[in-house]
């Protein structure tokens, strides 16, 4: 079936005029028709701008204009990115129905590169959360096991990949949101470095945490996604302006021979399930075996960062969610004066999470208490930015795994905020201090047969380095077991 | 920890209203998330200089000059209520 192939062999069939973007959207859509009703990836499904825009590059491509690699390749767009014209919800009913009045900058880059965009993912509300379960539509189930979670807050990207809706979709990642959904499912997500793709129209949770990143099935295919959308953008104030990592190139070499792995004591053992560990160990003597030399490396104070987290993403939600006015766009509710609109507006828009995150952040910033939670938690993010430039001058690049667990079931912790925050506790430093990390399959573990991811993490600007080390492991892998893990995975749909 | 008069008045300054209910449900939640949280004060000492930001940056400036910006129908095509190039919002300021 074509919508099992990877981007870049449907990049080379589109080439070869072995089918056309048309033919390949609308086998992407019929997928979306067969399984979505199952898997419930998509909020939002844009046949006819994504038929329309398969055509024209159809039409570019038969007058022999110079295409780029991913010209008329399908790919989903997680629901916190503008779209011009197009319903952005971030999984909130307080922006149902909004159309935005303008494009976000990956979104921009994407057209500029041709690609099709065939609809939005579900996630958690706002992007908070790690289970999807938070969207205020409906929950995005795991293609592995429709019972199970497809991570979070990016479920619904991860979800429409494993389930071959679409061959590439746009996360975000605060946390983890791109890395730990691309581990439940046994597919590929990397967050770049911080100010490394724009975030310009991607809607602010936590601003000096969020990035946009790539998602796909494999690591060569994430790498072009990548190049795509990267680079500085004056509309992006926190955009990094310096050339973008050599990452196609680093995932096409894939060569670890002397290179440095480090790995990382305090981001495993307790709290982390056997059959997870023992796959990351596995991963470990693969790349082992081809030439890596692997250290080992202490990071004591990332013992802290799920604390420092927990109260720097909800006081900066609070600050970034006070836009939610009632006033300019989105829901109003109630009427009376301006405040009681925005009182009523707020509570009926607004779900549990969010505002839990909100009241939290509110308590973290407010006078009497500002030092002692928020300050002390900027001053972990130093510490924490500290143990990885150590950490980075003993390795190139730095492994764990990516979450504790395989998927949990729907509900399983849903009453429980400190249990499913724990999910996130691999995958938090690197957005505190800013680097970048990719998360691969490692493997499905003995106990479930559900995926698990291996992370690695380089440091700002050495995104090329992830690349590298993540497709010598993936190559090493897919040897091994014979095929992509999808391969593995139960078939979903009627036929 | 934290007391449901002190959600209530959170939830105030975070223009939210709560039932009775959620006050209740919040204030044992946030008790035991600032629990857990509040172990950052263990290693925040005050030689340790804070991170606002992950990639240190300063003074990042546009050129100032005119540049296309959204027309009023497009600024407005979200807002709940407009009027004419406005956007109509509940009364703000008292009545006298």
């Amino acid at each position: 079936m074509i919508v099992n192939k990877s981007a870049i062999e449907m990049s080379q069939l589109l080439k070869d005029g072995e089918i056309s973007s048309v033919d390949l959207t609308k086998a992407h859509l019929e997928r979306i028709d067969e399984v979505d009703g199952q898997v419930k990836a998509f909020l939002h499904v844009d046949r006819e701008g994504a038929l329309a825009q398969a055509q024209l590059v159809d039409t570019k491509r038969k007058s022999g204009e110079k295409l780029s690699p991913l010209a008329g390749v399908p790919l989903a767009l997680k629901d916190v990115m503008t779209q011009r014209g197009i319903p952005t919800t971030c999984g909130s009913k307080m922006l149902e129905g909004w159309r935005p009045p303008y494009d976000s900058t990956v979104v921009t880059r994407l057209r500029s590169s041709d690609v099709v965009i065939l609809g939005k993912t579900n996630c958690d509300e706002f992007a908070m959360g790690s289970s999807t379960e938070n969207s205020a539509y409906f929950p995005t189930r795991n293609p592995w096991d429709l019972n199970r979670i497809p991570g979070g807050s990016g479920g619904g990207s991860s979800a429409s990949l494993a389930a071959y809706e679409a061959p590439l979709a746009i996360g975000t990642d605060t946390g983890g949101s791109i890395r730990q959904p691309a581990a439940v499912t046994g597919t590929v997500g990397v967050k770049p470095t911080y100010g490394g793709v724009s975030r310009y129209g991607l809607v602010a949770f936590s601003s000096s945490l969020d990035q946009a990143g790539p998602c796909a099935r494999t690591v060569l295919d994430a790498a072009y996604l990548h190049e795509a959308i990267a680079g500085y953008d004056p509309l992006d104030s926190t955009s990094i302006n310096a050339p973008v990592p050599p990452i196609v190139a680093a995932a096409k070499d894939g060569n670890v021979k002397g290179m440095k792995i480090g790995v990382i004591k305090e981001l495993q053992g307790d709290g982390y399930q056997p059959g997870v560990l023992k796959l990351f160990n596995q991963s470990l003597e693969e790349l082992a075996n081809l030439g890596a030399e692997i250290v080992e490396v202490s990071c004591k104070y990332f013992d802290y960062a799920l604390a420092a987290y927990y109260l720097i993403a909800p006081s900066e939600c609070s600050s970034n969610l006070a836009r939610f006015d009632a006033m300019r766009y989105g829901l109003r509710i109630g009427e009376g004066s301006a405040e009681s609109v925005m009182n009523s507006t707020r509570a009926a828009g607004f779900g549990k999470e969010v505002k839990r995150r909100i009241i939290l952040g509110t308590y973290a910033l407010s006078s009497g208490y500002y030092d002692a939670y928020y300050g002390s938690a900027q001053k972990v993010r130093t510490l924490i930015s500290q143990d990885f430039k150590a950490a980075f001058e003993k390795a190139d690049v730095l492994v764990s795994p990516t979450a504790p667990t395989t998927a949990f079931k729907i509900g399983e912790k849903s009453n429980d905020p400190i249990a499913m925050y724990l999910n996130d506790i691999a995958t938090i430093p690197t957005n505190l201090a800013g680097v970048c990390g990719m998360s691969l399959p490692s493997g499905l573990a003995e106990e479930d047969g559900l995926p698990a991811g291996f992370q690695i993490m380089a440091g700002a600007m050495k995104d090329d380095r992830l690349y590298k080390v993540g497709a010598a492991l993936e190559n090493a892998l897919v040897n091994k077991w014979g095929g992509g893990i999808l391969e593995q995975a139960p078939r979903l749909g009627a036929k | 920890m934290i007391s449901r008069e002190d959600v209530a008045n959170l939830a105030k300054l975070a223009r939210i209203d709560m039932s009775d209910d959620e006050l209740d449900h919040l204030a044992s939640e946030l008790s035991v998330i600032l629990d857990a949280v509040a172990r950052v004060q263990e290693v925040a000492n005050s030689d340790v200089p804070p991170t606002s930001h992950p990639i240190p940056m300063t003074n990042v400036f546009r050129i100032d000059e005119n540049r296309p910006s959204l027309s009023p129908e497009d600024a407005l095509s979200g807002a709940p209520a407009s009027e004419g190039q406005r956007f109509k919002v509940p009364q703000i300021l008292g009545e006298e």
